[in-house]
């Protein structure tokens, strides 16, 4: 699976359309290039592959795409996708969001979505807040977290979104950080060719706003942190199912082959001939 | 050649008829009453015809997911009343400002909110026009039979195609769930506008690029065009685009794209509407029928009704044209007030207009529309 090599993926980016517009010190670019080098290595060609986002700025990533793309509102993405891989199944379908995206005002979308179990490959960059309004608080702000609208401290607890997804019936779910590059490229590539629902959360930091307002040092120390602070599935303290405190377990979080819903309607449509053939 | 089959059907089979017969594929939408036998029909006659039904979490995913489909190369439709087509607002502004060809069935019941949940209105007038923020302009068609509703949903999908549009068919609890003879025309009868897909070589592709008539041809995804769409003001490459001017034409160009094209789009139905009239009867919808019932008995008063089959962009000139022909214009609907501020505007102070509206729930007796008749001869001393 190392096809990797060359500049294969640079196909994939709308090289024109660069420098992009997300602040230094943020992970899209990172997700950005793991996804294209996925592409690349999968040897997908750009027409069959529809990149769907929302908004925020991980949902700003179509700009820099030279697949498909449909750029939607706020926290509806998966629902358009949904629509656009049931009616053209062959198409690949990649739903860019962010934590406010998907979580927050999309949640609805997220659990069905996973439940319906429609082929298609979330990726879910969670930055812990609302990066493009000005750093408001989101459904992942952990509790105590100060953002621009929790500057006393947030009161609310925020979501674990692969706990959510693994509990909805997605196929796939997994979590990797923009730090863990060779990890987020594979589960990307494996996200993209599972069938079914696909999850990926990556941890990514936001040094404008979040950093800032919580006193996380430097992009480089915030990369420190997702570095320090990861915990791998296979470590041997995750295997025994205790994650310290604070730390972001990393990897292959769940998965299973149920039928997707292609596979699961294709039997609606044979009781459908078949009534047909009766009358 | 195969003859036509007529049927014994209700309101909203025939739109779900009517919209496989026009080759809709796609149908993804949330149970409401008085709409809910449209997703029951195309729940099982969709999988009959290769198509795929979908029960989606709720308005504004049903709508989000039509509009995908659309994208992907598929006739696609929801259908809904007012608490959802209120929840679709704002996807249905994303079809308008993508130039997304979809149908919205809408229908409409009593509201405001859940209102009288199972009762009639023509009262969703204004907000399938305005419903969504910023400036736009879609299309909008009111059946008055069970033949209209197959016959105007046929009509949704062609205009959505030919003028990449979402089409909303306005109609109402009681056309939707009337039941009646339906004649329906062979396949072979049938207009199908299909949609016009580009011709350029894909590398020059530009999907909002318009063509001679204002109308840029769409490629479906998963085609050889890879393209872009996008809910943010965009130049015509697909891509977001800040320049006020290229902002200024596309805005007008969502507009003028239909309105250029006003022969195609804009249908009224005139009864009795020859030489000059006493009252010109203006209505729509369920409310059609007690119109005409009411002119037929209003003895020597000379009643014309006119049925607009277009709500949206309104008939203008059909009214206006129609009024100068009678002495007084009265306007019947099942609302507190709506499409008689669009006539009193079209008619522009030249005859009096009196509306005649009732929001209770209850469908228009010809016995109602028949005495505002005579009242407003009275007043005018016809």
């Amino acid at each position: 699976m190392r096809a990797l090599a060359g500049n294969a993926w640079w196909e994939y980016i709308k090289k024109e359309m660069l420098p992009h517009m997300w602040c230094p010190g943020c992970g899209n670019g990172i997700v950005l290039r793991c996804l294209a080098r996925a592409l690349a290595a999968l040897g997908l060609p750009r027409h069959r592959v529809v990149v769907v986002t929302g908004i925020g700025c991980w949902g700003k990533a179509d700009d820099y795409l030279r697949t498909n793309a449909l750029h939607t509102t706020h926290g509806r993405a998966l629902a358009f996708a949904t629509g656009i891989k049931l009616a053209r199944p062959e198409l690949v379908v990649l739903v860019l969001m962010g934590d406010g995206d998907c979580a927050t005002i999309g949640g609805n979308h997220l659990i069905h979505a996973a439940r319906r179990n429609v082929d298609l490959t979330a990726v879910v960059v969670n930055n812990f807040n609302y990066g493009m309004t000005g750093g408001q608080v989101s459904a992942t702000t952990p509790r105590g977290a100060v953002t621009s609208t929790t500057a006393l401290g947030n009161p609310e607890r925020g979501f674990d979104l692969c706990k959510i997804a693994d509990a909805a019936g997605a196929n796939l779910v997994a979590r990797a950080t923009v730090y863990h590059v060779p990890l987020l490229e594979r589960l990307l590539r494996e996200g993209i060719s599972k069938k079914g629902f696909s999850f990926l959360e990556v941890v990514s930091p936001c040094p404008t706003h979040y950093g800032r307002r919580n006193r996380l040092g430097t992009p480089a120390e915030m990369m420190r942190y997702l570095k320090e602070r990861s915990l791998g599935v296979h470590a041997p303290a995750a295997r025994r199912g205790e994650v310290p405190e604070g730390y972001i377990l990393i990897g292959k979080l769940a998965e299973r082959d149920e039928p997707d819903f292609l596979a699961a309607y294709e039997q609606v449509r044979q009781r459908a001939s078949g009534r047909g053939e009766r009358k | 050649m195969e003859r036509s089959k007529r049927l014994f059907m209700q309101g909203n089979e025939a739109i779900a008829e009517g919209a496989i017969a026009a080759g809709a594929r796609f149908y993804a939408g949330y149970p409401i009453t008085p709409s809910s036998e449209i997703a029951e029909v195309c729940s099982r006659r969709l999988p009959e015809v290769g198509g795929i039904f979908v029960q989606m979490e709720d308005e504004i995913a049903s709508i989000a997911a039509v509009i995908g489909a659309s994208l992907a190369g598929v006739k696609a439709f929801t259908a809904t009343s007012g608490p959802g087509f209120s929840l679709m607002q704002e996807n249905i502004g994303l079809a308008v400002m993508g130039e997304v060809p979809c149908v919205v069935v809408n229908v409409q019941r009593s509201g405001p909110s859940t209102g009288l949940a199972t009762k009639v209105a023509q009262a969703d007038v204004m907000q399938a026009r305005w419903g969504r923020h910023g400036d736009q302009l879609l299309i909008a068609l009111s059946p008055a039979s069970v033949q209209e509703c197959f016959e105007l949903t046929v009509a949704a999908f062609n205009l959505a195609e030919r003028f990449r549009v979402p089409v909303v068919l306005l109609a109402d609890e009681i056309v939707a769930h009337l039941r009646e003879v339906v004649e329906l025309p062979p396949a072979e009868k049938l207009p199908i506008v299909a949609r016009r897909y580009p011709l350029c070589p894909p590398d020059e592709y530009l999907p909002f690029r318009p063509g001679a008539d204002g109308v840029p041809p769409l490629a479906a995804f998963g085609s050889e065009y890879v393209f872009h769409i996008t809910s943010s003001m965009h130049g015509e490459d697909g891509f977001s685009n800040n320049d006020p001017a290229n902002a200024a034409r596309k805005i007008a160009r969502l507009f003028t794209k239909i309105t250029s094209h006003r022969e195609e789009v804009v249908q009224v139905k005139g009864y009795g509407c020859d030489g000059t009239l006493d009252i010109l009867l203006v209505t729509f919808g369920c409310t059609v029928r007690p119109a005409r019932a009411a002119a037929a008995r209003a003895g020597k008063l000379k009643v014309g009704v006119l049925q607009l089959v277009t709500l949206w962009p309104f008939p203008d000139r059909e009214v206006k044209l129609l009024a100068r022909r009678a002495k007084a214009v009265v306007v019947a609907e099942l609302n507190y007030g709506q499409v008689v501020c669009e006539v009193e505007r079209v008619v522009g102070g030249e005859r009096p207009v009196y509306g005649l509206h009732k929001y209770n729930g209850e469908g228009f007796t010809p016995g109602e529309i028949a005495a505002r008749l005579e009242e407003v001869a009275g007043l005018c001393g016809l």
